[in-house]
């Protein structure tokens, strides 16, 4: 049992860590809803996964990021507003994820444990793909952390002053896209988003520059999970959503308590 | 002779049939300050963005030095509250800065207090010498700056364009700036460029101001300017080959071309 709750913190931690930093990034730049699009995007992609028999994770990723492509590609087209293209977009990938779960008669899944996570669930294997991924999320963030802040700040001062723009917003997509593979297992895809930006939301209030509100992020996520993990031992509840109410607990206490509004 | 910076080389854009701007002919050398002035819509930030590789021509060609190097100054920052950033961390955001550059920049632009302040207290003057500062943290050696004064009080210009010629003595840098407010302007600027889709006159401040065109556009100077300058917004009539739309579809006052 506790060889379990150990595997599942760590794990929980793990992704806490990484999702805190690029939910920074994702309230900077406003994208939340686009997460979320994403992130429901992500069950479609275990579908698709157990139908062709390929890498869970792997496609996530390649759903995720191909979606994120398609999404950029019809904003740039100006068809219809951004906000509701996404919630085209986010809704029917979820149902789309739906129904090709429901063709898969061979193979049970744990329907819940995709839409709301289990961090009990977790084995050996899923804590080895969330410390390698999320390694490479970090060491992404902190070798493009400059371009990518520069971008997130103003693109046309960036872009006249040389920055591949470009390049650099679909280095974004992509770690979005890995966080959601990597978290998926934790909060599952419905709560993915509520990771990254709760704790980042919450970090706002007691940063003054960028590098403090993304490692308060993670400081806050961790907590969040360590928190929820006990709640769901002391009283059973579900572990994701636990996470996610504790962080939301964070986030009022430091909007309520009177700390110095850093702006 | 100084080196030429930048030529525009018969510039034209449309977008989606509408002519934003056609046949610009143009050029920036170093030392030079050139005024872009024109009214609202006339396409001035259109053919900035062009020289900036924001946007592509649709005809003609930017012809740029290949010494030349940027210092873009915005008419407005935009960044998002959530994101809390002090004027240190905005300003290290240049590509390849030097870190110990930062400090002196801002003292040379009377703003070195300003240094640990969030970005998003700033007043509009602060905000545009902060901005004036990282265009110069980039090295440049032309200086766009896209309506530098707006939202600054006239005292404020004046300091400000004091600021912007001392720079180009001390730099010899090129600068381009965007106008539709030409008062103050004026007095420093080697070139004015008067365009309202095409260039309707160019050449010193005098002779652009007493230009009819100029004046077709922006008034009789010694009229009362300040109001004729937002008075006098019409579009143009090509007298050669048609009319250009405007975008509201008024078209009455004439500006010929000599």
């Amino acid at each position: 049992m506790l060889d379990l709750l150990l595997r599942a913190l760590f794990g929980g931690l793990g992704v806490a860590a990484v999702a805190g930093p690029l939910g920074a990034f994702v309230v900077w730049r406003r994208m939340a809803y686009f997460g979320d699009t994403l992130a429901h995007s992500a069950l479609l992609g275990v579908a698709l996964g157990f139908l062709f028999d390929i890498n869970l994770n792997l496609a996530i990723i390649v759903l995720c990021v191909g979606l994120a492509l398609v999404l950029v590609t019809l904003q740039k087209k100006h068809i219809i507003a951004t906000d509701t293209l996404l919630g085209i977009l986010a809704h029917s990938a979820l149902s789309l994820g739906l129904v090709a779960v429901s063709f898969l008669d061979n193979i049970r899944i744990d329907l819940m444990a995709y839409l709301f996570g289990d961090l009990l669930a977790i084995n050996q294997a899923d804590v080895y793909w969330i410390y390698g991924g999320g390694l490479a999320v970090i060491a992404l963030l902190v070798t493009f952390w400059k371009p990518l802040l520069a971008v997130t700040v103003n693109e046309e001062l960036a872009k006249v002053e040389g920055y591949p723009v470009e390049a650099i917003r679909l280095l974004l997509m992509l770690l979005v896209a890995l966080v959601i593979a990597v978290a998926m297992k934790i909060v599952g895809v419905l709560l993915i988003t509520s990771l990254m930006i709760i704790p980042a939301a919450t970090a706002r209030k007691l940063s003054k520059t960028p590098i403090q509100m993304a490692s308060f992020a993670s400081l806050i996520g961790c907590l969040s999970v360590c928190g929820g993990l006990w709640a769901s031992y002391r009283w059973d509840t579900p572990t994701g959503p636990s996470v996610v109410v504790c962080a939301a607990l964070l986030f009022l206490v430091a909007y309520t308590l009177p700390f110095k509004r850093l702006r | 002779m100084s080196k030429r910076l930048v030529a525009f080389d018969k510039i034209g854009i449309a977008f989606d049939g509408r002519v934003l701007l056609e046949n610009i002919d143009m050029t920036i050398s170093e030392g030079e300050i050139v005024t872009l002035i024109g009214p609202n819509g006339s396409g001035k930030s259109t053919l900035i963005r062009t020289l900036l590789g924001l946007q592509e021509a649709t005809s003609g060609e930017v012809v740029r030095h290949k010494t030349l190097r940027i210092g873009y100054m915005p008419q407005k920052l935009h960044i998002d509250p959530t994101l809390p950033l002090t004027v240190k961390h905005f300003l290290a955001l240049v590509r390849g800065v030097d870190k110990q550059q930062i400090l002196p920049t801002l003292e040379k632009l009377g703003i070195g207090h300003l240094l640990q302040s969030q970005v998003h207290v700033l007043s509009g003057g602060e905000t545009q010498r902060v901005l004036l500062a990282r265009a110069l943290l980039n090295r440049p050696n032309l200086l766009v700056l896209d309506e530098p004064v707006q939202g600054v009080d006239v005292n404020g210009q004046v300091e400000l364009y004091n600021l912007i010629e001392g720079i180009r003595n001390e730099l010899n840098c090129g600068v381009l700036m965007v106008s539709h407010d030409l008062h103050l302007v004026m007095a420093k600027t080697d070139t004015v460029v008067c365009i309202n889709q095409h260039v309707c006159c160019s050449g010193s401040p005098q002779h652009v101001t007493g230009h009819p065109a100029y004046q077709a556009l922006f008034g009789v100077p010694g009229a009362d300017e300040s109001i004729a300058i937002y008075a006098h917004q019409h579009d143009h009539v090509h007298d050669e080959h048609g009319s250009i739309l405007s975008d509201d579809g008024d078209a009455h006052a004439h500006c010929k071309h000599h």
